[in-house]
């Protein structure tokens, strides 16, 4: 087992490496930091010796190191709009981004574990065709219209829930507040979440359910409930653990495109203002962040994948 | 076809019911009918594609000229009304439905085509090969996919192509995978192992024999490659970062629906582009979930 989480490790590394070199790519490819400066009031000499100061005469792979030095000690450059720290605007959108992901995240699971085992276990009964299909619909609404219908029917019609901001403007918020402003865009990202979710557990579990150790505990004459609830669920939750894994890079995706429509103000909402106004600094950043969490959730979901089946690790 | 069923009547004397002298794409699509919700939606989709096809000829109105009042409510004239400047919004639903399809399978062509070019050779190969382009797929697979896309969304001018070629360079990590996968079970069987020992060329081996037996599950999956390309093409032209105006796509269709105005008055700006889009994506993947189980062998 040490020795393939070492292994899992090492392989790792590399891939992390690759992922700042990437990174590193995108930014010399969306320009120089140079361009930004140039201006009327600018002379040839003050850029020149920008460069220098900046570094930027260097050749690429020596830019690459010093930034990669840089980025060790926890510096991740300056916004070329507000001038502030990177890491620190990281650090203050992280918590309402966390706080929405985290809450969507448990919601869809909530729904989509219990209906994924409800209709493998009911394959082909009216029930599994009703939770398949909605399954397809729920991964099939693009976030954004549904965040639409949403606010036509809760906000504009019913006018029951805030439509944007985590906090009603004047007040201090307090939980109930939030919770209201929560309400829509948890919908929305548990939604599409649910949707993949839900048939990919009923197919996990299917498969159990076809296994021979389930034939086994059922020719013991030990009744469907049991069979179903000590045998059958407790091998389910190699796949959920997989489920968990997989939603980490769909959540930081649609933390994006729903703290705009929403104006929740998290890192979605940061990285999109970032990115109209050609933020590089900023994007990079978050780019970053978000891929190397993305390396560290698939490293522990493969860790604990082989925790919860041993036979993976002897592979 | 017809025919076919009398040959099988007077050699068996029960019609249609004898599958064994049927070929593949015949067995397939037998599968593929018992599967309800994907007849049907094969049938929708192919009805919209050819809406989409000749929205030249069904279109009432030119898609860009201004043929009616601002924000006309619909009528007999304007089925579905007009929209801020006065163009006819059946017309450009249309158009919107042309370009909308037009990118979804454009960018899957191109992600479907690396994939599994980079698929077949980590695969096959093996070794350092294998090792370099799984590392590769691994760190495009670890940057949030929109993220990625909204970056070379920023970097790139934003427009039709532009938008087809960042979905496709961006989303063949899971075909690379996934061919990847298939070709090293297949590289193990006897009759690939039989083609070695005969001597078979590399070229022949490749793409004669290991290509045909992995195209049933790339079929599947671009399907959902499909399903996702058209989503996130909606997602960014939403935006204002895809295919841009005067150009209609469905997501940008929507993006009136960012004022109140539109949001709360006059619905047929907004909700019909989203409709059409849900119709279109359901559809394609209720084809995709017939399309597993018809070439899955292991199905009846």
């Amino acid at each position: 087992m040490t020795k393939y989480i070492i292994k899992r490790i090492l392989i790792a590394i590399p891939v992390l490496i690759g992922i700042t070199i990437i990174d590193y790519a995108i930014m010399c490819l969306a320009g120089s930091p140079l361009e930004m400066l140039k201006g009327p009031r600018v002379s040839e000499a003050a850029v020149e010796a920008k460069k220098i100061a900046m570094g930027l005469d260097k050749p690429f792979y020596i830019q690459y190191f010093v930034w990669l030095g840089q980025l060790l000690h926890g510096n991740m450059g300056y916004s070329v709009k507000s001038y502030q720290p990177v890491a620190e605007m990281i650090r203050s959108h992280l918590g309402p981004t966390l706080l929405l992901m985290g809450v969507s995240l448990i919601v869809s699971l909530i729904l989509a574990v219990p209906a994924g085992i409800y209709s493998a276990i009911h394959q082909y009964s009216k029930g599994d065709y009703a939770v398949v299909t909605a399954s397809f619909l729920g991964s099939s609404i693009p976030g954004f219209f549904l965040s639409l219908l949403l606010i036509y029917i809760f906000t504009i019609k019913l006018k029951l829930l805030p439509s944007s901001g985590m906090i009603t403007l004047g007040t201090n918020g307090g939980a109930a507040d939030v919770a209201k402003h929560m309400v829509m865009p948890v919908i929305v990202l548990a939604t599409s979440m649910a949707g993949s979710n839900i048939r990919y557990i009923r197919s996990a579990v299917l498969e159990i359910l076809q296994q021979d150790y389930l034939r086994t505990a059922r020719a013991k004459g030990i009744g469907r409930f049991r069979v179903i609830y000590k045998h059958a669920l407790r091998n389910a939750l190699v796949p959920i653990v997989t489920v968990i894994g997989m939603e980490i890079p769909m959540l930081f995706g649609g933390a994006v495109i729903i703290e705009q429509v929403f104006s929740w103000p998290g890192l979605g909402l940061m990285t999109m203002s970032a990115i109209i106004g050609r933020d590089y600094p900023v994007i990079m950043g978050v780019c970053l962040l978000s891929a190397v969490v993305v390396l560290i959730a698939n490293l522990v979901t493969d860790i604990l994948y082989a925790l919860v089946d041993p036979t993976i690790s002897l592979n | 076809m017809k025919k076919e069923k009398e040959k099988n009547l007077t050699e068996h004397g029960m019609p249609g019911k004898d599958i064994t002298s049927e070929s593949y794409l015949q067995t397939v699509f037998r599968r593929f009918k018992k599967h309800k919700l994907g007849m049907v939606s094969l049938v929708v989709f192919i009805v919209l594609g050819l809406a989409a096809l000749f929205a030249p000829v069904l279109a009432p109105y030119d898609p860009n000229e201004i043929a009616g009042s601002f924000s006309g409510a619909p009528c007999r004239e304007f089925l579905l009304g007009t929209d801020q400047i006065g163009r006819d919004v059946l017309s450009r639903l249309l158009y919107a439905m042309r370009i909308s399809l037009l990118v979804g399978i454009m960018a899957t062509l191109i992600s479907t085509v690396i994939g599994v070019v980079l698929g077949l050779v980590a695969g096959y190969f093996g070794g350092a090969a294998d090792m370099v382009i799984m590392r590769f797929t691994d760190m495009v697979m670890s940057f949030p996919y929109i993220l990625l896309v909204l970056v070379a969304a920023a970097i790139f001018k934003p427009g039709l192509w532009s938008i087809i070629l960042i979905l496709g360079f961006v989303d063949w990590p899971g075909i690379a995978r996934l061919v990847r996968g298939n070709v090293l079970n297949l590289r193990e069987t006897n009759f690939i192992k039989g083609n070695l020992v005969a001597g078979m060329s590399l070229k022949h081996i490749l793409f004669s024999e290991i290509l045909p037996n992995t195209v049933a599950p790339i079929l599947v999956y671009a399907t959902s490659v499909l399903a996702l390309s058209m989503l996130d093409e909606a997602a960014l032209s939403f935006l204002g970062m895809g295919v841009q105006p005067p150009t209609a796509s469905l997501g940008n269709m929507l993006n009136g629906a960012e004022s109140l105005t539109v949001l709360t008055k006059q619905p047929w700006l907004w909700v019909p582009p989203g409709l059409l889009i849900v119709i279109l994506v359901m559809a394609i993947n209720f084809i995709g979930d017939a399309l597993r189980d018809a070439v899955d062998p292991n199905s009846k």
